[in-house]
């Protein structure tokens, strides 16, 4: 039991938990080099930073991180009298860093929401990604946007052109929509040998990734590379 | 052109980017006693004077700054491998010499927070510079290799700060190729360059490097 610190109750300052059940995340990365939640957790948000569309949340690791956050603070309160500053500063960064993290993470899924809203909504798939908070942030963020774009603009116009979604209605698709451009793309590199990649339908462009190595692809061909946690965005 | 978001490529901000590099591993020689800190991110200690310890280099630079610590320039930070690598950097105009993924920033940070402890602190840091501008300047050589053709790029020993410099006229630059070579494709009307330079698959190379062989 390491108890340290000093705290005579020998304060549990592990992890709680997090170490064994993250197998899901763990997949392809190799037994010496198991990731602690904080790795996982700066991946999944460079994936999310870099990758064009939504990816899937991370609801297991979201929660997984809450918990030890709120352990860790709970921690510090209790033992703050019998720690010094600087320890106490140095397990105060410790969670701040993980706060910092998570936040991004959320937060870029937020602008990534607020930039595809309406495509998100319309598409099962991708609303399937979403956390239940964040599809009540996406319904109230359209029609929030909806009576905006009504209120200001749409509605004074003829009823041909009031849709928020066609430029008018002799359009044949929803033409008003923002979607990721999926045709984009990303840094990326994988930790073990992918073998030789295929690039396009034809087969005539394929790509040998080698382990570290950093790529840049296009994001269509690779992303379910990223979904099975093949490769990671950089 | 701010305004096709869609197609916007993410960029992570410089402090993001020194945010990632606090996670690095720095060896410290602590003058306090302190028992192993049992920490989210890990556990690391026990401490004990005089006794290299490795740590993350947000741990160690929070005890620098208390003056709890020494830190141990990393190997690839002393003046010999430094002027090693801008020599090779040099002779070799095709590659990268391997660097710590985030050495820009992790050098920034030791420089800024624990100078005293390099000896040749100058020294360093003008190595480092110019090793910069010499990997920048390559950066810069490659892209002019980027064009219709290039559907993948290969970025051997690249660093954090580099591609983060580089994403966004990279990124911009093969979507219009990308987009461009998709709208010809769609008519159906190869110029007469564009067959000369696309005979047949096999001549497509596999891939484009910034370093082609």
């Amino acid at each position: 039991m390491d108890s340290g610190n000093g705290s005579e109750d020998g304060t549990p300052w592990g992890r709680g938990d997090g170490q064994g059940d993250d197998d899901d995340n763990n997949r392809d990365w190799g037994l010496k080099d198991i990731p602690n939640d904080v790795e996982v957790l700066k991946r999944v948000w460079r994936n999310e930073k870099s990758a064009p569309e939504i990816l899937a949340y991370e609801s297991l690791l979201v929660e997984r991180v809450q918990e030890q956050i709120a352990n860790m603070e709970e921690n510090i309160l209790a033992a703050a009298e019998s720690l010094d500053d600087m320890m106490l500063s140095i397990f105060e960064m410790d969670v701040n860093r993980l706060m910092f993290l998570l936040r991004a993470y959320l937060r870029v899924r937020l602008s990534k929401i607020d930039k595809f809203a309406l495509h998100v909504m319309r598409t099962a798939d991708l609303w399937d990604r979403l956390s239940p908070q964040e599809q009540e942030y996406a319904s109230k963020f359209v029609d929030v946007l909806s009576k905006h774009m009504h209120d200001s603009v749409l509605g004074k116009l003829e009823k041909e052109y009031e849709s928020m979604m066609k430029q008018a209605a002799s359009s044949e698709e929803n033409d008003m929509i923002v979607e990721p451009n999926l045709d984009t793309y990303v840094f990326c590199r994988s930790k073990t040998a992918l073998g030789t990649f295929q690039l396009d339908d034809k087969g005539d462009e394929t790509v040998d990734m080698m382990p570290n190595d950093l790529y840049i692809l296009r994001y269509r061909p690779v992303r379910n590379l990223i979904e099975t946690d093949r490769i990671e965005l950089v | 052109m701010a305004g096709q978001g869609a197609s916007e490529p993410a960029l992570f901000t410089e402090l993001e980017v020194e945010f990632m590099a606090e996670d690095e591993s720095i060896n410290i020689v602590p003058n306090v006693r302190m028992d192993t800190l049992n920490m989210i991110c890990g556990d690391y200690g026990p401490f004990r004077p005089q006794i290299p310890v490795t740590v993350p280099l947000w741990l160690g630079i929070a005890m620098k700054k208390r003056s709890k610590c020494r830190i141990q320039p990393p190997d690839w930070m002393s003046v010999e491998r430094l002027s090693e690598v801008l020599e090779m950097e040099r002779e070799a105009p095709r590659e990268f010499q391997p660097l710590p993924f985030h050495y820009v920033e992790i050098a920034k940070l030791l420089l800024d927070n624990a100078r005293e402890d390099f000896e040749n602190n100058y020294m360093v840091q003008s190595l480092l510079e110019d090793i910069k501008d010499v990997r920048w300047d390559k950066v810069e050589k490659g892209l002019k290799n980027l064009s219709g053709r290039t559907h993948a790029v290969k970025l051997k020993n690249i660093s954090a700060m580099e591609v983060n410099r580089m994403r966004t006229f990279t990124v911009r630059a093969l979507q219009s190729f990308f987009k461009h070579d998709n709208d010809d494709m769609m008519k159906q009307t190869p110029t007469d360059s564009d067959s000369q330079s696309t005979p047949s698959s096999s001549d497509r190379l596999p891939r484009r490097t910034l370093r082609p062989r």
